[in-house]
């Protein structure tokens, strides 16, 4: 548990400008994009991003809020979980 | 990316659209050094304790659960079996030490606190006496408190006096809640071989074989079962197991990640994982709905124990692989008022209590929050938990009773709980009488371990 990257996930109707909004937003608190994916599965906008942070001080429960809010305002589903979580799940 | 993005998105199905949850991180505390002959100073001892301990569980489980994305439902503690604590104390009743847990769980923020116990499988003390007469005024004076006793072992029998008694308890508490059709006994559980690490309630208390502190989680995902095996195309039973295996694994992984995380953070033990498919009333999230999924018009009929069978074992296989220390019930849940398609089988006349029981002999638990009509008597529910604890003796593995016997209602009422508890259609129980059996008391003795047949 001592890794510090995220796996953020963006779902939701497709529109212009989803990357750029949510991209804006992990700039703002310093957070690094690892890897990227983006398809569209079932009609929806899905992306998948592998995220780091490097800062001691990282304030995981205000990025979460402005993540959460900026998907709000897009009509996107937003989500940053520690990268652990699938880890832990799919890999033995 | 080292995780595949199907991976991802099958994780986040999961906790979005199938319920997955984990149910309970539960905090153990031991509170034998609390004990004190003034009731007073015990309280204040008990209090401290509970505080000093669980201050920081609500925050850091909260802190856990946003890291992860995944919801942690309760938080619960689990404390010494009361019986023992308040012992050495000089008073007859011990509905105030159940007012300080009361008042304790509400301070840390806590769901639900277990504990208010006593273990009399083989006899009684003084103290169990007390808490057991205790039991019907502390469960309708507080709200988050637990109560549950130990009347079998598979090493020392039943105890049917304990057993005569507590069908007199169920009665009384219901009695006592009446107000709210007999919740007081949402919150009893009468056991056989009790486990001493459970962090499920109304049944967890914290065992003496334990540590100072601990922390025990409980994962659940009937939902995520349930999606599984109707994914499958055709399957054959065999594969239905093998595809129930994985996906215990993945959310049984999910608990040891959470446990292990949350312990580290409070600095205490982690104990023993517990992965148990606990249904919600949501639709979907239900036991009976992956026995339908199996190939069963309704839950209840017949093909429903050894379809119950195949998927305990299974949950069992599949979570004890994927955690350093399984414990605890561990299995397949079948409370019928908490799980939606356990209450349609109840309502079509596919589910009856004889059933029930038979499927307790293959599962986790037992007779698990079943309403049965408020005149039942005493003995008629002491000679249902008698059954019931001669099968988890028998087959070496633990049973238990939570009955309500709802104060005014008759079969084809309903009464309603609401949250996690849900809604239970009032069952009927046989007419004909136990009342000589039940009052002969004595021990029934230990069974032979072995001519197996």
């Amino acid at each position: 548990m001592t890794s510090t990257r995220f796996i953020i996930t963006v779902i939701g109707i497709d529109k212009i400008g989803i990357v750029a909004s949510i991209t804006k937003v992990m700039a703002d608190y310093n957070v690094n994009i690892v890897d990227i994916s983006q398809t569209i599965m079932e009609d929806l906008f899905t992306m998948i991003m592998l995220a780091g942070v490097d800062s001691e001080n990282f304030d995981l429960a205000a990025f979460q809020k402005a993540m959460v809010g900026i998907g709000e305002e897009l009509g996107v589903e937003v989500r940053v979980q520690h990268e652990d979580a699938f880890r832990f799940m799919h890999r033995i | 990316m080292l995780i595949h993005p199907e991976e991802i998105l099958e994780t986040i199905h999961m906790i979005k659209a199938e319920n997955f949850d984990i149910r309970t991180v539960t905090m153990g505390i031991n509170l034998r050094d609390c004990c004190h002959s003034d009731i007073d100073v015990l309280n204040k001892n008990i209090y401290n304790k509970i505080t000093g301990y669980a201050k920081e569980l609500v925050r850091t489980t909260e802190e856990v659960q946003n890291l992860y994305g995944i919801p942690i439902t309760n938080k619960r503690i689990a404390v010494t079996p009361i019986a023992i604590v308040a012992e050495s104390c000089d008073t007859e009743d011990y509905v105030s030490i159940a007012k300080t847990l009361d008042r304790a769980a509400d301070d840390v923020g806590i769901d639900f606190i277990g504990g208010f116990s006593a273990l009399v499988h083989k006899g009684m003390t003084p103290g169990d006496l007390k808490l057991i007469n205790s039991i019907p005024q502390a469960l309708a004076n507080t709200k988050k408190v637990c109560s549950s006793v130990n009347v079998a072992t598979t090493k020392a029998g039943i105890n049917m006096d304990a057993v005569a008694m507590m069908g007199n308890i169920v009665k009384k508490t219901a009695e006592a809640t009446k107000d709210a059709d007999g919740i007081g006994c949402a919150k009893l559980v009468i056991f056989a071989n009790a486990p001493e690490d459970n962090p499920f309630m109304a049944g967890a208390f914290h065992g003496i074989g334990e540590p100072d502190c601990v922390i025990n989680v409980g994962v659940s995902g009937p939902g995520v079962v349930n999606s599984t095996v109707r994914e499958l195309k055709d399957p054959d039973l065999g594969e239905i197991s093998e595809a129930i295996k994985k996906t215990a694994f993945k959310i049984t992984r999910m608990g040891e990640m959470v446990g292990r995380e949350v312990s580290r953070r409070l600095n205490v033990d982690f104990g023993v994982l517990d992965l148990s498919l606990a249904p919600t009333p949501e639709i979907g999230d239900s036991v009976a709905a992956i026995l339908e999924a199996m190939g069963l018009e309704t839950c209840g009929t017949h093909g429903t124990t050894a379809a119950l069978a195949l998927l305990n074992d299974a949950v069992k296989k599949g979570g004890s692989m994927a955690s350093s220390y399984v414990g605890g019930l561990s299995g397949a849940f079948i409370p019928v008022s908490e799980d939606a398609g356990m209450i349609r089988a109840v309502e079509l006349g596919a589910l009856s209590l004889e059933k029930l029981e038979a499927m307790t002999s293959v599962c986790s638990v037992g007779l698990d929050m079943i309403a049965i009509p408020g005149d039942t008597s005493a003995a008629t529910i002491s000679a249902i938990i008698a059954d019931e604890m001669a099968i988890g003796m028998i087959n070496k593995k633990t049973t238990a009773v939570r009955l309500i016997p709802a104060p005014g209602k008759k079969v084809g009422d309903s009464v309603e709980f609401g949250g996690l508890l849900g809604r239970a259609p009032v069952m009927k129980v046989s007419e004909f009488s136990s009342e000589e059996f039940i009052a002969r008391g004595g021990r029934i003795p230990a069974p032979i371990q072995a001519l197996t047949n």
